[in-house]
């Protein structure tokens, strides 16, 4: 079997013990819970195995929302380590751990949190926004899908069986080279996200032909919502960066694996290389996780306020040019390599020039409250939330962006708190402003309004107890990933950021509180009218749920905001306008092979980790006669008769009636 | 000597030119953004007040979606304030390179410095003599910094004096920074290196130049020769207990570790260095 | 000015009056091939890292062997041959396949085959030539960057001769319905892409050796 042995499995140490314990027995109960319900063919058909862009972007929101929680519980545990680890103190976590929890905390907040999050929302809302049935390529979403669960069951397995990588999140050279990380934990790491990334890959590519080539009659780029736009970018930046991750990791792969010397100390490898290869990727990456978390603040705050978009075209160039932008910039993350004045100096430009669009974004959001009739929802309050937030942190992204400033900011407390405030102060509140806000779309109900509301203030009461002492420690000198610190004066800012850090968990346990309830007075909040916010765009013209096929006639785009305009012109004219006659429609059927294929990616992956070379041949072995067994799948759809559309529509109620 | 470990003794205490250029750099670019950063927070929140549905005595503008004389304003404003902080990004970015040599009247001082797990190696190659964990240099006088790491990337920090600079193996980078006033600096490493990377503390001590002299004489007495033996012992994977020096050093030790002959690349896990090839212990 | 941006209702222009992009969604064909398009620029994105670390690490040959010292280029110009050949013949097994002339694509597509297949060889022999001479990637930086760019194009280009087994294997079984065809033309834009890329890689690995 490899490397691997019963060694693997953290007996000798208590706390990773408890926690493998704990992971297990969790998984065990709900897998018991499910077997014994009796719900297996149920999940199986109707989730597992489902192509529909609604159910699999349900199913990413679930995957990061559960994830978020393993990431947290990283994170109090970083918290109270440093509340205590003050002045010759060695606290509760020796390196050897600590050094794993901020690396895995770093990887599963991005990776797997963050990015199923937005993925998950724009599976979801897409489709519906663009007045059509499905992404592209149905069976390719699901395969997306699986792949990232499977990163998941990797980097989770990591904690049961092994160890994860003590490098930090980005994993340089020559710390993650096998000179100075002989163990497992790298080789988690990197086979988790090379996984992963053949998904995340695949979306890029799901989304933009989406865009691009699949939208309802009528609607050109020029009457796309903004969501779609932020989308579109956000998969632009997919489709270029993500292969530059590929080939890095690929590169450290074959140093850890066949001795090759990419990156490594002798024989004249290049560790700074390495540098600026993975933030070629890193920095492009920021902005597929914040793109279309603007995206859904446009949303939200044009709903909210009764009015369109201010500055529609000017939100686009503004997008479009982060979009591009974003891929000019990445040398910003190492400004103390060394690079010289002069490229310093055209990268701290760079940056610079980005918070123009940035800004310019703002404003129109700025303009869009302004003259708006503002119904105070609970997305509004993540959308107000966010721009107060948010600005701060972008801000203090431009101080660093001046070099010199950046030579006593870099890796310091300091950066810490700057990317945790625009990640949490953007992407986070931007993921639950469109999970509050789609929720009903979803599901048929809304959340509750006032635990939505105290969920709200935890976050952000909590962000600024918890990451406003890290920008003063930062300035007094303290760096990042320390384990302990000699300063006995910075522990009263240390013990405030893990009150801060105990706020937010008790967020996260309204959220989960939230959905429970939720749930089960779901009927109090029952959105019969498909269209519970008085929307703009086409999704809100469907039921909630919609149908599987989510329109039985594609609509006629004329403008922005679609359905707004339909609502009006219904207001105004009696006569049904002329929509033509119901026909026919195929959608796609339900396949096994996205799940087929992660369950034998999990098995390659585990199989090359511990060196067990088998078992990694009948993990490949498995995916190719999987894809080969799905070639010659010759029925990829089914039709759904005009009957059954006809029974479905005759009982919506007409846009507009219930506002 | 202890170190004043004092809560304000960061970034914004500077005791040295480089820290202090860096320092006015910070407060002013902060304040010509919070100049844009505080209205817009301010009119945010009172946007969403004035216009919130509950209030009949705020215009309803449901069609009003777009003002030439708005978006002039809000590309221009950004584009003004990021292109007088380019400016200054230009500037100080070349001003305070890293490379540049700092203009004084008086001689500068050569300090090489190697980063390894998990401690600071000082060498003064015109001196002769090294010391680990404790710099001790002349104030008032530029130090010219080579450096270099024997393992893996290391940063070399002193926030009171200013920029930090990465360490890489077979690499060498340069660095130029100046304590102006005699006193205890300290000095950290701000790129994560593995297990002891929270131990990897130094001091920086500037004395008045006599003092400085009088020091050499005391470390060439203490003894001590740092040579490859020496430094292989040095480069085992550990912390040290307390800082220490060396009264000679072989000559031309700095270029081969950056060559990487002067020892192999030493794996973990983790020990303690011990016994005969260790530096000279102060207090 | 409304951002509304009404316009005349589409179905009172004339068909081609209304621009491509209000047209609605467009046919699978179309969208196979796009979605296609941007994987193979998604793959020339990892060519492009291999070949930007090939291009930093050409001159660490950490005391060993230099390109100069170790390439063939006769050799690569067979290879060549035999690679840009089989893009001549995998375009005539396309232009056969959506002709629905089985014969002629069985030929060509064995033709390819055979072509794609010395490519491989001649590669694989010269990767073993160099192991066997203390050249291997182990050797150094500049070793390591050049087996893995070679390499990644033959890995792809063994796999693509999987991927025209697959194929021919389909034509037999299930004949020329519509996914067939739409798979192999992604076929021989994936055989095509590999010829660019080949082309990038004897420029600047095999003729721009020092």
């Amino acid at each position: 079997m490899g490397k691997l042995t019963w060694a693997a499995i953290p007996f000798d140490q208590p706390i990773q013990m408890a926690a493998s314990v704990l992971v297990v027995v969790a998984i065990a109960a709900i897998l018991a819970l499910v077997t014994s319900k009796g719900w297996w063919p149920y999940v199986w058909r109707e989730w597992i195995t489902s192509v529909d862009h609604k159910r699999i972007g349900v199913m990413y929101v679930l995957l990061g929302l559960v994830m978020l929680v393993r990431g947290f519980i990283d994170a109090i545990m970083m918290r109270s380590q440093l509340a205590i680890a003050a002045r010759g103190a060695q606290g509760y976590l020796p390196p050897e751990h600590y050094n794993q929890i901020f690396s895995s905390h770093g990887t599963i907040m991005i990776f797997f949190v963050a990015m199923p999050f937005v993925i998950g929302l724009m599976n979801l809302v897409l489709p519906l926004q663009l007045g059509i049935r499905d992404v592209a390529f149905p069976t390719l979403n699901s395969v997306s899908l699986w792949l990232t669960a499977a990163g998941v069951l990797l980097v989770n397995l990591s904690l049961v069986v092994g160890e994860f990588a003590r490098t930090g999140w980005l994993a340089y050279p020559p710390l993650s080279e096998l000179a100075y990380s002989p163990g497992v934990g790298v080789d988690y790491y990197l086979w988790a996200l090379q996984i992963s990334g053949v998904g995340t890959l695949l979306t890029g590519i799901n989304f933009t032909t989406t865009i691009l080539k699949l939208r309802a009659p009528g609607m050109g780029y020029s009457q796309m919502p903004i969501f779609c736009w932020t989308a579109l970018a956000s998969s632009l930046l997919i489709i270029a960066a993500f292969p530059i991750l590929t080939a890095t990791f690929a590169m450290l792969l074959l140093d850890r694996y066949l001795g090759f010397h990419f990156f490594t100390n002798d024989l004249s490898g290049n560790a700074m290389m390495y540098v600026n290869l993975i933030w070629a990727w890193g920095h492009p990456e920021v902005y597929i996780l914040i793109l279309p978390a603007f995206g859904v603040f446009s949303e939200v705050i044009a709903t909210f306020s009764g009015k369109p978009i201010f500055g529609y075209r000017s939100m686009v160039i503004a997008t479009m040019a982060i979009c591009v932008l974003s891929f000019m910039v990445w040398l910003h993350h190492f400004f103390t390599m060394g690079a010289g004045a002069d490229v310093n100096s055209f990268f701290g430009i760079m940056t610079m020039i980005i918070a123009v669009p940035t800004g310019v974004k703002v404003f129109n959001w700025l303009f869009t409250l302004y003259g708006g009739r503002i119904r105070f929802n609970v997305p509004v309050y993540w959308a107000l939330g966010f721009m107060v937030t948010f600005v701060i942190g972008g801000m203090t992204g431009v101080l660093m962006a001046v070099p010199p400033a950046d030579f006593v900011l870099h890796n310091s407390l300091f950066l810490v708190a700057h990317f945790h405030n625009v990640i949490i102060g953007g992407v986070l509140f931007g993921a639950f402003a469109g999970y509050t806000y789609w929720f009903p779309k979803a599901f048929g109900f809304t959340l509750d309004e006032r635990l939505g509301k105290a969920v709200f203030w935890c976050w952000f009461i909590g962000f600024y107890l918890a990451f406003m002492p890290l920008y003063a420690l930062g300035l007094m000198g303290a760096t990042r990933r320390m384990q302990h610190y000699a300063d006995a004066g910075w522990q009263p800012l240390m013990l405030v950021a893990l009150v801060g850090a105990v706020v937010i968990l008790a967020g996260l346990a309204l959220t989960i509180l939230q959905l429970v309830i939720s749930i089960r007075t779901r009927e109090r909040r029952r959105d019969l009218t498909g269209d519970p916010w008085d929307g703009r765009t086409l999704e809100w013209s469907t039921s909630s749920p919609p149908p599987p096929w989510n329109f039985a006639r594609l609509p006629q785009v004329q403008g922005i905001d679609a359905y707004w305009e339909v609502k009006h012109r219904r207001k105004e004219s009696t006569a049904a306008s002329a929509e033509g006659q119901l026909e026919a429609i195929w959608v796609p059927k339900s396949s096994a092979i996205g799940f087929v294929t992660a369950f034998f990616a999990v098995v390659m992956g585990f199989a090359l980790i511990w060196h067990i070379w088998w078992m990694a041949a009948a993990g490949l072995a498995g995916i190719v006669l999987g894809a080969l067994v799905h070639a010659w799948r010759v029925e990829g759809e089914v039709e759904i008769p005009v009957e059954t559309l006809a029974a479905l529509e005759s009982a919506r109620p007409e846009p507009g009636a219930a506002t | 000597m202890q170190s004043a470990w004092t809560w304000h003794a960061g970034v914004l205490d500077p005791q040295g030119p480089i820290g202090a250029a860096e320092r006015t750099i910070l407060l002013n670019a902060t304040a010509i953004m919070l100049a844009v950063i505080v209205p817009v927070i301010v009119l945010t929140l009172v946007f969403a007040w004035w216009f919130r549905s509950g209030n009949r005595s705020a215009r309803y503008l449901p069609d009003w979606s777009y003002s030439g004389r708005i978006e002039l304003v809000t590309w221009s404003i950004p584009a003004l304030i990021i292109m007088f902080l380019g400016g200054i990004a230009w500037i100080s970015a070349h001003a305070l390179d890293p490379h540049r040599p700092i203009r004084s009247a008086v001689a500068p001082i050569d300090i090489e410095v190697v980063s390894l797990d998990w401690k600071w190696l000082f060498i003064y190659p015109e001196q002769g003599i090294a010391g680990v964990n404790r710099l001790v240099v002349p104030a008032g006088t530029p130090i010219r910094f080579r450096l270099t790491s024997a393992s893996v990337m290391n940063s070399f920090f002193v926030p009171q004096l200013g920029s930090q600079i990465y360490t890489m193996p077979h690499m060498t980078t340069r660095l130029n920074l100046q304590a102006d006033r005699p006193g205890v600096y300290r000095g950290l490493s701000a790129q994560f290196s593995g297990d002891g990377f929270s131990d990897m503390r130094f001091d920086v001590v500037a004395v008045p130049s006599d003092a400085f002299a009088q020091w050499l004489a005391t470390t060439r007495a203490r003894g001590g020769m740092l040579d490859s033996a020496s430094y292989a012992h040095l480069a085992q994977p550990g912390t040290l207990a307390a800082p220490g020096t060396f009264g000679s050093v072989a000559p031309q030790l700095f270029e081969t570790v950056v060559m990487g002959d002067a020892t192999a690349a030493v794996m973990p896990p983790a020990g303690h260095s011990s016994g005969d090839s260790a530096p000279r212990s102060v207090n | 000015m409304s951002a509304l941006d009404v316009t005349d209702a589409p179905e009172l222009l004339r068909d081609d009056e209304v621009p491509l992009s209000r047209r609605g969604p467009a046919a699978t064909r179309d969208v196979v091939a796009f979605g296609f398009w941007l994987f193979l620029l998604s793959d020339i994105v990892i060519f492009a890292t291999l070949f930007a670390g090939y291009a930093v690490l050409s001159g660490q040959t950490a005391g060993g062997p230099t390109g100069v010292q170790l390439f063939d280029r006769g050799r690569v110009l067979l290879e060549t041959a035999c690679l840009l050949t089989s893009s001549l013949t995998c375009g005539l097994c396309a232009l056969s396949c959506v002709q629905r002339n089985t014969a002629a694509t069985y030929l060509w597509g064995a033709v390819t085959f055979l072509l794609g297949a010395s490519f491989i060889a001649l590669e694989f022999s010269e990767f073993a030539r160099l192991i066997a001479q203390g050249a291997g990637p182990t050797r150094s930086a500049f070793l390591s960057a050049f087996f893995s760019l070679v390499g990644t194009h033959g890995l792809h280009v063994t796999l693509g001769l999987g991927w025209l087994m697959v194929m021919m294997a389909q034509v037999t079984t299930l004949g020329f319905r519509p996914m067939i065809i739409r798979r192999l033309l992604c076929f021989s834009l994936f055989w095509h892409t590999l010829d660019i890329v080949w082309i990038g890689v004897f420029t600047i690995v095999y003729l721009g050796a020092r």
